[in-house]
């Protein structure tokens, strides 16, 4: 019997999983990673050119091999085979790099002279050592552990960034945001604080801002704004409005995602290299109980340090403008407005929660009256200093980097964000209660197919809203538009409207049925 | 009351949530298929790797035993109507008060030769997927027969997995019995640039036997030989009846149900795939197997067994489905033949991935559908000027309210508009940008 294969197709039929060059791709990016290895471990290469050489390596490995993964066949969404790779469900590829990546947070933070740092002024070795030429090209120092860390962070971002364009290359939202997202963490995460320093100016992200930056109101940092003269004073007043004006005004008109996926660096991690495991996020109501309840302590807990620990910096002698009770009058007056707004809304927030705003409102009232408290009895309840060491351990090392980086192939791209980050946790207030932000659903097109709720990397159940033609206003929707993206109906679109900011999570549409019978569903 | 729901498909769990919304009564779902009710729509990304079964559940288990809906697994072998109870195969007998049956569907079977062969499934139940799953390790090749909306999906499905597909379809173009031509095309070329063989014209005569009851190869009717050891049958589906033709439920191709989705017997009802309008809505079918339809009869009869007679009305007709990478929305009328007074506005993206077609009556002006691919529409615009039967002109010129793609996709709202002017004559151009605000306000008017 003779095979008859008149395929009409002028592409090859069937394209190989992984092709010759791709094989070739992923072995030169292996060399450039046992490039970085031989650094470490052996001890010896100190060569600004290898160094480059590893990094090119790394870098046209990663792009040749998705290019070819994506380029040659139709665009449109390429999640096949997700849940059937051992890489990403979980499987033992999964566990072997998560092992990996959190081993190695483990070294960053606590054992960086494992690394090569030197120690006590001792010249880096190993890995560290191996970064020592870009670090002096680019500031002028040795490089530093942290360095080390923004370099590979900044490539990942930008390789991985270039893969998730070729991946959607149909889709302009999703390169338009990760090209921003790329751009903010080379320019003003990476160069601009290197090119800062090699100035003598302190080390400054611009785009960084408290409380996801805890230590902006630390006394080393303002002091170093303090010292470093008129861009100094830029700095402090730059950190102050992103944190007070603009943020709020940016999110009030485009919702949380201006920061979270198109600036923020972590954002911008999650979003590229650890793209491939958003899918791993946990969907069930349990899991989100215990993000609102994690992630609004990481609030609390940030906002009372950062109080305690102004409160003894202004309470030490200095040539600072603001006073100490100046400090409290600013503290009291700040809670008076975000009290204020809660009191004003307490029924819409209440929707959500029937205790929240007595919750909120409590918590200001706290942090108020300790203030106050600490005014008149000359010292804080809690002693700032020991609240910052622990929040630096186990908020800013533990839990933003081991856990949060180091469980992507196991937990998902985004527990940082979605439990831990307390930037995340203000806009996402905002966004939930005071923002023109919403996903809006397509009428009825939608068959419960569970895609975007797969696809959510904040475990958010968009499916559970839109089945029920009901917009998703969710304080932790980072506005990704992913699950737009692979919603295979078309039922989901990230949008910006203002006349209805205080029904957009009440008015549900109809579904069908002649609306003027029965009302809605 | 005790409310029984036979099948856990879409329009049984519908029925049963909106049941407990408005009440107190007992329910109790009973199938046969899966523990938890799943959306079948999914079934392709769960072989594709795209979700585990379990994210094909639109609820968590506790959801059930939270709003005291009980779940059986049975099969029911008949009904007896008189006593009030089903049987299962079991021997167990499940009584109710009331009855609604939800059945669904199962895949057509035109008396082929072979057709009831091992390695011969059709793309429905998740027991079909366990059989694509169980045969797909070594296969050669799979053949499916039957183009239309299953057809395409189980061959995106084996496609996904790289195992060489032919599409046995009867038509000259995919689907154009449905599709108006140019659309046909472009989902035939679709295809085809996927590197599928598609074969257009081209008929099953018969499936062969491998010698133990497998399938093995396939014949066309113009005599070729297509060497397959998985054939798949997609050509329909029929409402999934037999056990209960020869009872006193009056059952013709489905099971025949009046506006508030009774049959006759009292207090039994059908609703979704299994039942058949006896006065369907004028150009509407007395059977309509889709999701959407399914979920507006769970809910209609819903409201009619707690008491608030409500007509079943599908309202203005619409549909979607996805062609591989092209996504597909259509809503009101767009007809493959139409009648003179169809007029057509047919914008192509060069790339040829990427349509829309509005369609208006060239005699009133009014507008009569919206087709689209590669494209999304909102469906709430779109509806309301259907309703409203709005003057084709008003349409165009407000088009960007109905452009539903993410931000900054390009929109080609305007060149609809000039295809328009280049056959009428005419000189519109768009009055409105697209815009949430202004969207509401228009919904609001
Ligand atoms: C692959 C696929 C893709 C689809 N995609 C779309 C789409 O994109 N859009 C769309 O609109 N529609 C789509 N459809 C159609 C849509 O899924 C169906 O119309 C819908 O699921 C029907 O729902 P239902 O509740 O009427 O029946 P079903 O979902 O079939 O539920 C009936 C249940 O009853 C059970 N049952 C039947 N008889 C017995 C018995 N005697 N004892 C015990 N249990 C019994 C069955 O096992 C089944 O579980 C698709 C269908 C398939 C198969
Ligand atoms: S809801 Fe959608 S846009 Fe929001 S975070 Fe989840 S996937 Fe991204
Ligand atoms: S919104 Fe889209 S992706 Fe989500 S369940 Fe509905 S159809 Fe599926």
């Amino acid at each position: 019997m003779s095979q008859v294969n008149k395929s009409m197709s002028l592409a090859n039929p069937m394209p190989p999983f992984t092709d010759t060059i791709q094989k070739l791709a992923a072995a030169v990016g292996a060399i450039g990673l046992l490039l970085l290895f031989v650094a470490w471990i052996g001890n010896t290469l100190q060569s600004g050119a290898l160094l480059a050489l590893s990094l090119v390596l790394i870098s046209s490995g990663t792009i040749i091999y998705s290019w070819r993964a994506y380029a040659g066949i139709p665009e449109g969404i390429k999640n096949n085979g997700v849940w059937l790779n051992a890489l990403t469900n979980k499987g033992l590829w999964g566990w072997i790099s998560g092992i990996f990546i959190t081993g190695f947070y483990v070294l960053l933070y606590w054992y960086p002279n494992l690394l090569g740092l030197g120690v006590d002024g001792a010249a880096n070795s190993g890995l560290v050592g191996f970064f020592d030429p870009l670090s002096r090209m680019l500031s002028g120092n040795a490089a530093s552990q942290w360095f080390v860390y923004g370099t590979l962070y900044t490539v990942a971002i930008l390789i991985f960034g270039i893969k998730f364009i070729l991946k959607y290359r149909h889709n302009k939202y999703q390169q338009v945001r990760t090209f921003s997202v790329m751009f903010f963490q080379l320019a003003f995460a990476f160069l601009i604080p290197e090119f800062m320093q090699s100035m003598n100016y302190p080390y400054y992200d611009f785009k960084n801002m408290w409380p996801l930056n805890y230590y902006f109101f630390f006394d080393w940092n303002l002091n170093g704004f303090l010292e470093a003269g008129n861009v100094g004073l830029l700095m402090l007043v730059s950190g102050l409005l992103m944190t007070f004006i603009i943020s709020p005004i940016l999110t009030f008109y485009y919702g949380k995602r201006w920061y979270c996926s198109w600036v923020c660096g972590c954002g911008g991690l999650a979003e590229t290299a650890g793209d491939p495991f958003r899918h791993l996020s946990d969907k069930s109501l349990k899991a989100w109980k215990l993000e609102r309840w994690m992630i609004h302590s990481v609030l609390v807990f940030a906002t009372v340090m950062t109080v305690a620990v102004l409160y003894s910096y202004f309470n030490g002698t200095g040539d600072i403008l603001i006073t100490k009770p100046m400090f409290i009058g600013i503290t009291l007056l700040l809670s008076a407005v975000v009290g204020f707004i809660v009191w004003k809304n307490k029924k819409r927030i209440a929707e959500s929660g029937k205790n929240l705003p007595l919750i909120i409102g409590g918590v200001v009232g706290g942090i108020a009256i300790l203030t106050l408290l600490a005014y008149f009895t000359g010292s804080f309840i809690v002693d700032g200093n020991l609240l910052r060491g622990w929040y630096g351990f186990l908020i800013g090392a533990a839990f933003s980097g081991v856990v949060g980086v180091g469980f992507y192939p196991l937990l998902g791209s985004r527990v940082w964000c979605r439990f831990g980050c307390p930037m995340a946790a203000i806009l996402g207030l905002q966004q939930k209660f005071f923002s023109r932000f919403r996903i809006t659903t397509n009428g009825g097109q939608c068959i419960s197919c569970g895609n975007c709720s797969t696809y959510c990397e904040m475990g958010i159940d968009v499916r559970a809203y839109a089945q029920k033609g009901q917009n998703v206003v969710r304080a932790s929707c980072v506005g990704c538009g992913i699950c737009a993206a692979v919603c295979p109906r078309g039922v989901l679109r990230l949008e910006n409207g203002s006349v209805d900011i205080a029904e957009r999570t009440t008015e549900l549409k109809t579904i069908h049925i002649s609306a003027d019978k029965i009302g809605i569903l | 009351m005790n409310i029984v729901i036979l099948g856990n498909g879409i329009s049984g769990v519908t029925a049963a949530r909106h049941l407990r919304k408005q009440s107190d009564h007992k329910i109790t779902i009973v199938s046969s298929e899966t523990d938890y009710f799943f959306s079948r729509t999914a079934l392709m990304y769960i072989y594709m790797g795209h979700m585990r079964f379990k994210d094909t559940q639109p609820y968590e288990p506790e959801f059930w035993t939270k709003n005291r809906i009980d779940l059986k697994k049975a099969f029911i072998n008949s009904i007896d109507f008189k006593q009030k109870h089903l049987i299962a195969k079991s021997g167990e007998k499940i009584e109710y008060d009331k009855l609604i049956l939800a059945l669904g569907s199962k895949s057509n079977k035109f008396g082929w030769p072979g057709q009831d062969l091992e390695r011969v499934y059709g793309l429905y139940s998740y027991q079909d997927l366990e059989a694509m799953e169980k045969f797909s390790p070594g296969l050669n090749r799979a053949t499916i027969v039957g183009g239309g909306l299953i057809g395409i999906e189980m061959a995106e499905m084996f496609h996904s997995r790289h195992i060489p597909v032919t599409i046995l379809v009867r038509e000259k173009n995919y689907w154009d019995n449905v599709l108006p031509i140019e659309e046909s095309k472009m989902i035939s070329r679709h295809i085809v640039e996927h590197g599928i063989d598609l074969r257009l014209e081209s008929e099953l005569k018969e499936i062969l036997d491998d010698g133990t009851g497998k399938a093995e190869n396939v014949i066309t009717k113009s005599g070729d030989t297509i060497e397959c050891r998985f054939v798949g049958l997609t050509a329909g589906v029929s409402p999934n009846v037999a056990f209960l033709k020869e009872g006193e439920l009056e059952v013709q191709k489905g099971i025949v149900v009046n506006e508030y989705l009774e049959t006759n017997i009292p207090n039994v009802y059908a609703i979704g795939d299994c039942a058949q309008q006896s006065n369907p809505r004028p150009g509407r079918r007395p059977i309509e197997a889709i999701w959407y339809t399914g979920r507006m009869m769970g809910e209609t009869v819903a409201y009619n067994i707690c008491g608030k007679k409500v007509a079943y009305d599908p309202g203005i007709w619409f549909n979607s489905a996805k062609f591989l990478d092209i996504e597909y929305q259509v809503y009101g009328t767009v007809l493959a033949h139409p009648p003179e007074n169809h007029q057509s506005i047919y914008w192509e993206h060069p790339e040829g991935r990427r349509s829309i077609r509005i369609v208006y009556d060239n005699q009133t002006q009014e507008i009569l559908g919206f087709n689209l691919m590669g494209q999304r529409y909102r469906h709430e615009v779109c509806e309301k000027w259907l309703r409203d039967k709005t003057p084709i002109e008003t349409v165009l010129q407000n088009l960007s309210l109905a452009n539903f793609d993410p931000e900054f996709y390009k929109e080609y709202e305007a060149e609809v508009i000039s295809i328009y002017n280049k056959q009428s004559g005419k000189n519109l151009s768009l009055k409105k940008k697209r815009n949430l605000n202004s969207v509401f306000s228009f919904l609001r008017s």
